[in-house]
């Protein structure tokens, strides 16, 4: 049996990947939206873009929340199916608890974490359901790769049931229905990384079009080659709206596209779509029996087992 | 759009006369004191009828709908790094009686308000809107955060919600996005978009089920 990974390492690297998370822009994104900036004709949109480029200077810098506004903390834990941590899961998501708390007080983020009705905050992003913790599972692994999230919960998504008949027309028409909806004032805080779940049940799509935004580097492409023709259509299409940077007008609004797909109900094409906005904050490090901790800028969250389509 | 942006720095509290000086689109940077306002105080002052502080009235009229990335140190201190505002949209019916009983005259915040809702609530009141750059840049603006000079219930709204009146030296830019005659930018910004939004559309299906409140009527199928 594998040596255990203590349970400590856990909770004092998820403190760290929520330091990470808040303050330093991942190097993909931000190269992406140089890119954006670089190609943006409108006077004020490349104004906002260049505004951004020198907060995320002085983020990394000072060691400054990038934003104030520093979202809503998670997780996603992918678990090898050799690995073993010292007091089973339950210590994982307990050390998870304990260091979102210690990391709202000592970065510090917003606790924005609050009661839907009552609005009671304790204070420390901790509460019911909160922080959400995902796990996934990989063969012939004896590693836990922790990655932490922290996005922004107000603007920018939605989900539709749609149907066969309504076809790839009926995505884009649905996508720029979405981007138009939270781009104008720039709700959405774009430009952003889009992800578009599209298939199984209605909480699947909205889940992977979620992880799909927020799991996915810029430049990585899905697998299947029509589907990653698609998320290359969409990009396009997204940028042709006409919105930028803040709702002025533009060409930056999309960074990239990715796509993620579950089989679905015979009769359905369920889709949801997530836009990670300025601040795509994510943060990822491989913990080893061993005791060693690799940090990583992809969460490598979509791996072949993960996507696996047959019985085995 | 066309826009000077213009370079313009204000002082706490802001003149009237500065106020009527600025223009759609100038960049704007702030020196002295403003508050943190959202939820947790809007109902306490427009719904409980609670009295902005006589410290804060009597220190500046400018108001940022926002909350801090902060926390209260072990010696009672405070750490303020962040600050990034939170969309204004939702205070909008609540702004007559905040300016009666604020004093405010500048609103700082994410996104602006409608030139129906800045004619309506706004320039009864000499007010104008300020938005932020981006949305998100919370480490430049934390960056011009020199001191927080006091904090109204904390206790009773928690960190995020309660009233942080901070000290700043050169915080912006901002954007003004509402005039004193109630044009708004994005307003502008929105009629240039909308020019090629048939086009967009062009040539994709309807969808198959509609969905209720895309009929023009709460009575209608969506089918």
């Amino acid at each position: 049996m594998a040596k255990a990974i203590p349970a400590k390492l856990v909770e004092d690297v998820a403190r760290e990947l929520t330091a990470r998370a808040a303050i330093d822009i991942p190097g993909d994104y931000r190269d992406g939206v140089i890119r954006a900036r670089d190609r943006e004709d409108n006077r004020i949109a490349r104004f906002v873009l260049d505004e951004m480029l020198r907060n995320w200077e002085i983020a990394t810098a000072e060691r400054r929340p990038m934003c104030a506004d520093t979202g809503l903390p998670r997780y996603y834990l992918r678990m090898g199916n050799e690995a073993v941590v010292e007091g089973g899961c339950v210590a994982v998501e307990r050390a998870l608890r304990r260091a979102t708390a210690e990391a709202t007080a000592s970065v510090p983020l917003r606790p924005n974490r609050v009661h839907p009705l009552t609005r009671v905050d304790h204070n420390n992003n901790v509460g019911v359901h909160a922080p959400e913790v995902t796990w996934a599972f990989e063969p012939d692994a004896d590693w836990l790769d922790v990655t932490t999230v922290h996005k922004g919960g107000l603007f920018g998504s939605d989900y539709r049931m749609l149907f066969p008949a309504d076809g790839i027309g009926g995505i884009k028409r649905f996508f720029i229905d979405t981007l138009i909806e939270h781009g104008k004032r720039g709700l959405a805080c774009q430009p952003a990384i889009v992800g578009v779940g599209i298939g199984g049940s209605k909480d699947t799509c909205v889940r992977l079009g979620k992880e799909a935004a927020c799991l996915r580097v810029v430049g990585s492409r899905n697998p299947d080659p029509e589907v990653a023709r698609l998320e290359d259509e969409l990009t396009a299409l997204g940028n042709y709206i006409g919105i930028g940077a803040m709702g002025f007008a533009g060409t930056s609004m999309v960074v990239s596209t990715h796509i993620e797909i579950a089989f679905s109900h015979t009769g359905g094409m369920p889709v949801g779509i997530h836009q990670f906005c300025l601040s795509s904050r994510r943060a990822t490090a491989r913990l080893h029996p061993d005791g060693r901790v690799e940090f990583r800028a992809d969460p490598r969250w979509f791996t072949d087992y993960y996507r696996r389509e047959g019985v085995e | 759009m066309n826009v000077r942006m213009r370079e313009i720095t204000l002082t706490t509290p802001v003149s009237d006369e500065a106020i009527a000086g600025l223009e759609l689109g100038d960049v704007v940077y702030l020196n002295g004191f403003l508050y943190t306002a959202r939820e947790g105080v809007y109902r306490k002052v427009v719904d409980e009828g609670r009295g902005v502080p006589d410290s804060v009235r009597a220190l500046t009229n400018v108001n940022f709908h926002c909350s801090p990335a902060a926390s209260v140190r072990p010696d009672g201190s405070y750490a303020v790094e962040a600050v990034t505002a939170t969309a204004s949209f939702r205070f909008g019916k609540s702004m007559t009686r905040w300016f009666e009983r604020s004093g405010a005259r500048v609103i700082v915040g994410k996104a602006g308000l409608t030139e129906l809702a800045y004619r309506e609530w706004f320039v009864p009141h000499g007010a104008i809107y300020l938005t932020t750059v981006g949305y998100g840049m919370g480490a430049a603006y934390g960056q011009a955060i020199k001191g927080v000079r006091e904090v109204h219930w904390l206790a009773e709204l928690g960190i995020a919600q309660a009233m942080w009146v901070l000290e700043v030296e050169r915080l912006g830019p901002f954007l003004v996005e509402g005039d004193r005659e109630g044009h708004s930018l994005f307003a502008l910004a929105n009629a240039e978009i909308n020019r090629r939004v048939a086009d967009v559309y062009a040539g994709l299906p309807h969808f198959a089920l509609g969905r209720f409140g895309e009929t023009t009527a709460r009575t209608d199928e969506v089918v």
